[in-house]
């Protein structure tokens, strides 16, 4: 008898997303499509001013209108008053003081949107206006008034590293600004909130990038015990780093217990704007020294990073610029010093790239003006000082992982240039666009280079475990974990270990929510190897139980037996039988927690072995610029980046396009205007992100060195292709134009003006 | 809110006469949008989507003209007869937005608005169109240059509404052009149309100033210039540029500078001068 076996979607299969259809098809129910039995709504009511003392607030008028049940301030918060992910420093409410426009200050639960709206407009808030912090350079030191108890400096971090006398035969100096990026998901920010009858507990459908996180700051501030709030994932609709702070789950919570009914909250897109961080704007200047050759031999740096009103992850956003100073390169000496500050702008946390984006546009920036002060090329200048595993940082860490920075560079440079832009060009391919403003002859190609090293996981001594259970009966897995999917990939990925390890083809995940221990959070480039590494464990458990099972039926030994494509064999003997007959009228459920070796905290001097791991990734841009417009147009971005071993060939090449699209945003079009505190673009119509005319080709390699620190030899793929696109394709504009341009992103008048 | 939908030209002249106070709606791409922004909040609004003669074009041969009803959308002037009378307008309809956003958002409603960002204003402009409105006291023909006020301001009386407008079939060169920092879907940070009518050059100049604005003196400047206007020398075609821009009076936003508008408009204007010519 001859078995068919059927195609099973394990490790390195493309295998496709169990939600992907329902999302294309718009069946996918996003968390802002939940709805509840006598639901209310909820809505926020925000600062105008950036900065101001708060003199009274009255909500009587409020209260009268037909339809608004609830109305609160900072008085009816019943917990902890503030919030935050690493500093508990951002009110529920503002009370006293609002230090940034668009900050919180009531909310109002009512029976329709329009009602909400009525009612906002019906609170009387009595302002008096302060001077705004708006400089980030006066939030160092003591220029302006602390505007938060604080403090205006959230932290200050220096770099020492070797011999700091040593001087280059060559010094390349720069300066370079980076605009405020916005993550702009797609599914705006949502919650929906269920009371327990008892009124002593809340059910919370939110999106969100970690669970655990959110229930803990919501249950401090509800001033309930932890598992009487109880969080399960809505659909989210993109994240970015933006759904790592709480933003409406606490005042969901708060209005759906004090009225005892269901309430939903939802963000349209310009709120969304003033609901969630940015990415931190900064200004760095860096100081390459170098020998006659171009090798590297000090480099000192000064970065500041802009959080805004409240802390965020400020702190650590600094900690991963500073740390990454050098870029993927060899670096003996270096002196860094580096601000996170308060000021009156938008509060800024994490994005895609956390804090490294910001180093390696400066860093790369260096490169290219290393390579010309020698007289070298782009490609030679990074080769030369390419890193190496084995190699130290400046914080004085030895870099483990695999380091492919050479090979990565020659991959990308063997990459086929695009063909030359035709005489005849269609419009659409030219800079412009479809607003028809240049022909072929004006337009001037330029190329460039970016190359990146990217900390994965969370670093300084932080252990952020993830947890995952298994449970294997009748041939079919469960999973259960907290990791949130917010279209990263993990509910396509997890089902591919436990039929990689099991030998099954039924595997599915199970509702992703607080019942079981924490994921961490979605996002550091970490849940492929952290929650790949816990379920991939729990598998592992599973199936040691299994094994044991069948050996006592069999009276062979558990040690000898082996998974098989959809088989337990015996490696010694002749015996084989399928898992799921093995598993009949059975149940197996493992639960196993995934660590990552300890980190250390960074020293007064900033040496420490304070990051997990690192990934790579090199850039190519080829660009056409119209010089006399300053517009312009992405033709082709090679890549070829480090990734351990792919998983899942379509997920990983999903990950570099997004990214590159993502930083080619920031390269090009990509910021939050903000004047003296106020934001000037809320809107998609103002704050433009790539479209399809906008998007280069991207022609990838996806180079596999498997990482042996990794669970499954794989290293995170989400951010590094956002981090070094930038950075090339700005290099692509000053190899056309022939002019030094230090800031992102590059406007039009910054090219022809 | 009551929305009145009207089925024919004198039936919404009537339902506006009966309600003054109506939003009247076509397209809605501008109007939706403020409304769904809680910028507007309209007492009732008039439909003008179920008129099916909006949404007619026609050529007059004799008079070498074209008119296109207010309820005909940006796609529709993207190609087709209305392309090959009006070149100008279909490179600035395809300017517009998305294709869902060309598929609704319509002439009349451009007019309505009347941004200085408007797409097709400029060509308009430079075409020296007419406004055709109608109310109950009749119809009532503007030329484009009176219609356009201010910024989002038009001499559009409360109780018209928008019907059509007549372009001139030149026959001779037309062309469009549109700076955004994005390649497709975006508002203008400048925009300029150039056309040669009854053998004068006109250029007019979009997001540059409170209306469309006419670039007279860079007319007047490139018309005793040359004999031919198949044949500009870049030389002329720059100075022309720079004494357009000179006639811009942009400001600084948070989409762009005026030092910027002010440059893109020399660009633009140059190289529509000599665009589709020899040289």
């Amino acid at each position: 008898m001859s078995s068919v076996k059927t195609k099973r979607d394990v490790l390195g299969t493309s295998s496709l997303r169990p939600d992907g259809g329902a999302k294309v098809k718009g069946d996918f129910a996003f968390t802002s499509d939940l709805h509840a039995e006598n639901m209310l709504w909820g809505a926020t009511l925000r600062s105008p001013h950036p900065h101001a003392r708060i003199i009274s607030i009255d909500t009587t008028a409020a209260w009268k209108i037909a339809g608004v049940e609830c109305v609160v301030t900072a008085d009816d918060v019943p917990g902890q008053l503030t919030y935050g992910l690493i500093s508990s420093d951002q009110p529920v409410f503002a009370k006293d003081v609002v230090r940034y426009m668009g900050e919180p200050i009531a909310a109002v639960a009512a029976d329709h949107p329009e009602t909400c709206r009525r009612a906002l407009a019906a609170i009387t808030v009595v302002y008096e206006v302060l001077p705004v912090l708006f400089d980030p350079e006066l939030a160092i030191g003591d220029d302006f008034e602390p505007i938060h108890p604080e403090g205006n400096l959230i932290r200050q971090q220096r770099i020492v590293h070797g011999d700091t006398s040593v001087v280059g035969d060559v010094i390349v100096e720069g300066h370079y600004v980076i605009g405020m990026q916005d993550q702009a998901f797609l599914g705006t920010e949502s919650a929906l909130a269920l009371p327990d009858a008892d009124g002593q507990g809340v059910e919370v459908f939110v999106a969100t990038q970690w669970l655990h996180e959110d229930q803990k700051q919501m249950a401090a501030c509800l001033n309930l015990p932890t598992e009487r709030v109880r969080l399960v994932l809505g659909g989210v609709g993109g994240a970015f780093g933006a759904r790592e702070d709480i933003s409406l789950q606490v005042h969901t919570a708060l209005l759906a217990l004090r009225t005892s009914r269901p309430v939903k909250m939802q963000y349209g897109r310009e709120e969304s704007f003033f609901g969630h961080v940015h990415r931190h704007p900064a200004t760095v200047w860096m100081r390459h020294h170098a020998t006659n050759e171009g090798k590297i031999v000090k480099i000192e740096a000064r970065f500041v990073f802009d959080g805004g009103a409240y802390a965020s992850t400020s702190a650590a956003v600094l900690i991963n610029g500073v740390t990454h100073t050098q870029g993927p390169y060899k670096c003996p000496v270096a002196v860094v010093d580096g601000y996170a500050v308060r000021t009156n702008n938008p509060p800024c946390g994490a994005m895609r790239g956390f804090g490294v984006v910001q180093a390696c546009f400066a860093h790369e920036g260096q490169m290219d003006k290393l390579a010309a002060a020698v007289g070298t090329d782009p490609v030679s200048i990074r080769l030369m000082n390419a890193m190496e595993t084995g190699d130290l940082l400046i914080t004085g860490q030895p870099v483990e992982s695999v380091a492919p920075v050479a090979r990565l560079i020659r991959e990308t440079n063997e990459i086929p240039l695009p063909p030359d832009l035709a005489m005849d060009a269609n419009e659409l391919e030219l800079p412009g666009g479809s607003g028809i403003t240049a022909e072929r002859k004006h337009i001037k190609r330029g190329i460039g280079w970016g190359v990146s090293i990217k900390n994965i996981m969370y670093s300084e001594g932080f252990d952020d475990y993830s947890t995952a259970r298994c449970t294997l009966s009748d041939g079919k897995v469960v999973l259960k974990f907290a990791t949130s999917e917010v279209g990263q990939g993990f509910v396509t990925l997890a089902p591919q270990i436990a039929r990689s390890v099991l030998g099954v083809t039924d595997a599915v995940c199970d509702t992703i929510d607080t019942q079981i221990g924490s994921a961490g959070s979605t996002s550091a480039s970490r849940q492929t190897w952290m929650s790949g590494g816990a379920v991939d464990g729990a598998c592992r458990l599973v199936r040691e139980r299994l094994f044991e099972v069948v050996g006592a039926q069999h009276n062979i030994e558990p040690i000898r037996f082996a998974i098989e494509d959809d088989e337990i064999v015996d490696t010694a003997g002749t015996f084989r039988m399928s898992v799921i007959e093995a598993s009949q009228g059975i149940t197996i459920s493992e639960t196993f927690e995934h660590h990552h070796r300890p980190t250390e905290e960074l020293d007064e001097n900033g040496q420490g072995n304070c990051h997990v791991a690192f990934a790579f990734v090199a850039h190519r841009a080829v660009v056409d610029v119209d010089p006399e417009l300053g517009l312009v147009k992405v033709v082709q971005i090679a890549t070829a980046q480090d990734v351990g071993q792919v998983l899942n060939p379509l997920s990983v090449l999903g990950q570099i396009e997004g990214g590159i699209a993502q930083g080619l945003g920031l390269a090009v079009m990509e910021e939050i205007i903000v004047q003296e505190g106020r934001v000037r673009n809320p809107s998609f119509t103002d704050y433009l992100l790539p479209t399809a005319l906008d998007a280069p080709v991207v022609v990838a390699r996806m180079i596999e060195e498997y990482e042996q620190q990794a669970p499954l030899g794989a290293k995170g793929v989400g951010e590094p292709p956002c981090i070094s696109v930038t950075p090339a394709i700005v290099a692509a504009i000053r190899d056309a134009i022939g002019k030094d341009i230090d800031r992102c992103p590059v406007r039009p008048q910054d090219i022809c003006l | 809110m009551p929305v009145l939908i009207a089925h024919t030209i004198s039936e919404a002249t009537e339902i506006l006469a009966e309600n003054p106070d109506a939003t009247i709606l076509n397209g809605g791409t501008d109007l939706m949008v403020e409304v769904n922004f809680n910028h507007r909040h309209p007492s009732s609004v008039l439909l003008l989507r179920n008129v099916p003669q909006l949404r007619e074009w026609s050529i007059d041969s004799s008079q070498q003209t074209i008119t296109i009803g207010a309820g005909v959308p940006y796609a529709a002037m993207e190609t087709g007869a209305i392309a090959a009378a009006v070149p100008a307008l279909a490179q600035a309809a395809r300017t517009v937005g998305s294709p869902q956003i060309r598929a609704a958002g319509t002439m009349g409603g451009n007019l309505g608005t009347c941004s200085p960002a408007g797409d097709t204003l400029p060509v308009l402009s430079a075409l020296e169109a007419t406004i055709h409105l109608s109310s109950q006291d009749g119809e009532r023909i503007v030329p484009f240059g009176e219609f356009m006020v201010g910024p989002k301001k038009n001499s559009r009386l409360q109780h018209e509404i928008i019907t059509a407008v007549t372009l001139p079939i030149t026959g001779r060169r037309q062309g469009y052009s549109k700076v955004g920092v994005r390649n497709a879907m975006v508002i203008s940070v400048a925009s300029a149309c150039f056309a040669v009518v009854d053998d004068t050059p006109r250029l007019a100049m979009g997001s540059v100033g409170p209306t469309i604005l006419r670039a007279v003196k860079a007319e007047k400047f490139l018309t005793e210039a040359t004999t031919n206007l198949n044949i500009i020398s870049d030389e002329i075609a720059r100075e022309f540029g720079q004494i357009a821009s000179t006639e811009a009076r942009p400001i600084d936003d948070h989409r762009s500078t005026a030092q910027y508008r002010a440059h893109a408009i020399k660009v633009l204007a140059s190289r529509l001068a000599v665009r589709g010519t020899a040289s």
